[in-house]
């Protein structure tokens, strides 16, 4: 097999010879340059996601052509049933729809670092001198400006229909800014499953698993004092609630402090717990 | 050359390691001198490269300690990170970046501004004959090309110690030399190689040293001369047109040689080793001895070849069992070609 790809790309004429003296050149060793900060190291990283995305443009799919069917669908499903009109209905499903389709999205990062892991090319970054979690961080600045592509999306598209934030741009950008801050804690719930699961598949599954009812049981799609009182208990306490709260508040004019808090408070904690767990598999592979 | 290192640069002792049920590591003990190039040999599943995990910082030992030019491989990982660079077996560039982007990416990650990273990038593409593919992406590279761009990236900041675990290992023998090219300029420079092999010629070609590992520990060690010396530095193979007449022809050469005769799988198949130590004939001599005996016999052989011991023979010798089990040994070849 590898003769015929050699005969295709490796053509006669530009038959490579290695030669001593060209070696030479490169082979001298020179002064070693400081390591780079934690920082710059994780945005050499982010740049290589933006990189990717550049040659396989194709995976901005999820982040564009999702979002647009998720809002369609349940604005013109749910919307006159539920508000009389959908376009009554977008002024409070659109930020519910928006942290949907963000968070749903996020467990891309833990099958696109599953599939890294796969190829091997962790093993050299492994091996590189430089802050532990950068590959990660790195890796997670780039999904990061996937969620930031998604949003403004859902909000074109929003804004299209007929959604009219009365938090005008300042409410509605301090919302998108919570969102990602939440989406770049959550990641790291999935960088954990990308590390400790086997395949690209498990690391669906149990995204999807999770997902699901973290998405759906919440305050997203209606109000929750509709529902019996044990679903309203685990309403109540999903971050995916105090989310939506958030960024309804802010879209909305009117800020949400209590949900804010909370939201901050559920964004440190995966960082905490899971980015620790992250690092401890990773360094422990 | 002012980080030119001497004395060793790997001390290991005693690295065990398994995985599950599974021992991959039995206590491997390695002294690797400082700017030499020093081969593992051994076959798929001897813990090479788990041996080399554990030396690149990847993988933890279970027990026993190993150090990179003094610094301990657990403790001091990020001292030993510093000075190490790692080939892998599977792609350790990023297949849908192109040639340039890796080297530049990993330039960066080193600490190189990017105008700085950028000319090390072209100099490295220019050195190693992929100037023209530096613009494409490297899953578009041929296998050959693979190779070298994996390890131009190792070289990037010219590491004391690089590992290349089973660097040819599937090239066509044209790439293969060019990789053997590139470790011998790698080696001269003042670099310390560990080389994983399966092939005892790759390891005699390149290697001041060579460790035989099986089943997870060393079985043997020494240079490329004491090992091939110790199982005798040649191999005559021999087939016979009429495989009724090999118990005579294993008789006329126990007789001519006075070493054991193997008999093959193959019914008309033996061999038998020459230029063993001890000896007053060399092994073209002593072919030809065995040549005349069986012409002499009446014996027909259609097919001659002497050769040097294989990794097989080596095996054989040393431990009494063969390096795979014969069908492994076919997926291999088919792997390699």
């Amino acid at each position: 097999m590898s003769d015929t790809t050699t005969s295709t790309t490796e053509r006669a004429p530009s038959v490579y010879v290695p030669s001593a003296e060209a070696l030479a050149t490169v082979l001298a060793p020179g002064a070693r340059p400081a390591r780079p900060s934690a920082l710059g190291a994780s945005l050499t990283f982010g740049w290589r996601a933006m990189l990717k995305i550049k040659h396989v443009p194709e995976q901005l799919f999820d982040v564009t052509a999702f979002p647009i069917i998720m809002v369609l669908m349940f604005t013109y499903l749910f919307g006159g049933a539920l508000a009389g009109s959908p376009r009554e209905y977008l002024q409070f499903f659109l930020p519910g729809i928006m942290v949907t389709s963000v968070v749903m999205i996020t467990m891309y990062t833990g099958v696109g670092l599953n599939t890294d892991i796969e190829k091997g090319i962790f093993d050299r970054f492994r091996t590189l001198p430089v802050w532990r979690p950068s590959a990660l961080v790195g890796m997670i600045f780039g999904d990061v400006l996937r969620y930031i592509l998604a949003a403004l999306v859902i909000l074109g598209l929003g804004l299209v229909l007929g959604f009219r934030p009365a938090g005008g741009v300042v409410g509605v950008a301090a919302g998108i800014g919570l969102l990602v801050v939440f989406s770049f804690a959550f990641s790291w719930v999935w960088t954990f499953f990308g590390l400790i699961l086997r395949s690209e598949k498990s690391v669906m599954g149990v995204s999807m698993m999770v997902l699901f009812p973290l998405t759906f049981l919440s305050n997203v799609f209606v109000e929750p004092s509709t529902m019996p009182g044990w679903l309203q208990a685990f309403v109540k306490v999903n971050p995916v609630t105090q989310l939506v709260a958030a960024i309804r508040g802010a879209m909305g004019g009117e800020s949400d402090p209590s949900a804010t808090m909370w939201l901050l408070v559920w964004s440190a904690g995966f960082v905490l717990v899971f980015g620790t767990l992250t690092m401890y598999r990773y360094n422990r592979r | 050359m002012s980080r030119r290192t001497t004395g060793l640069a790997i001390e290991a002792e005693g690295l065990t390691r398994s995985f599950g049920d599974t021992r991959a590591l039995a206590g491997i003990d390695l002294r690797v001198p400082a700017g030499t190039v020093y081969g593992l040999l051994g076959p798929n599943g001897a813990g090479k490269t788990t041996a080399v995990r554990v030396l690149a910082t990847l993988l933890r030992p279970d027990g026993g300690s190993a150090r990179v030019f003094g610094h301990d491989v657990v403790t001091e990982a990020d001292r030993v990170r510093s000075r190490v660079s790692l080939t892998g077996q599977y792609a350790s560039v990023d297949e849908d970046l192109t040639g340039t982007e890796n080297l530049v990416l990993l330039g960066r990650l080193l600490g190189l501004r990017k105008p700085a990273a950028r000319e090390r990038a072209a100099a490295l593409l220019a050195a190693f004959g992929l100037t023209e593919a530096s613009d494409r992406q490297v899953k578009k590279y041929s296998g050959g090309m693979r190779r070298r761009i994996d390890i131009a990236a190792s070289i990037l900041n010219t590491p004391d110690l690089l590992f290349l675990d089973e660097p040819t290992t599937g090239l066509d023998p044209r790439s293969r030399n060019q990789v053997w090219e590139i470790v011998r300029a790698v080696v001269s420079h003042g670099t310390t190689v560990l080389l994983t092999t399966q092939y005892l010629d790759e390891a005699d070609q390149l290697a001041g040293r060579i460790a035989v590992v099986d089943h997870g520990r060393v079985i043997a060690e020494g240079t490329p001369g004491e090992l091939k010396s110790s199982v005798g530095s040649g191999t005559v193979h021999l087939r016979l047109r009429d495989p009724a007449q090999r118990p005579e022809a294993e008789r006329v050469l126990r007789e001519a040689l006075d070493v054991p005769v193997q008999l093959a799988a193959d019914p008309a198949a033996l061999t038998a080793r020459v230029g063993e130590a001890g000896t007053d004939l060399d092994a073209s001599a002593q072919a030809a001895r065995v040549l005349s005996d069986l012409a002499r016999a009446g014996i027909v052989v259609d097919n001659f070849s002497l050769g040097q011991p294989s990794l097989d023979e080596v095996f054989l010798a040393l431990t009494d069992h063969p390096a795979v089990p014969a069908d492994e040994r076919d997926d291999q070849l088919e792997a390699a070609r």
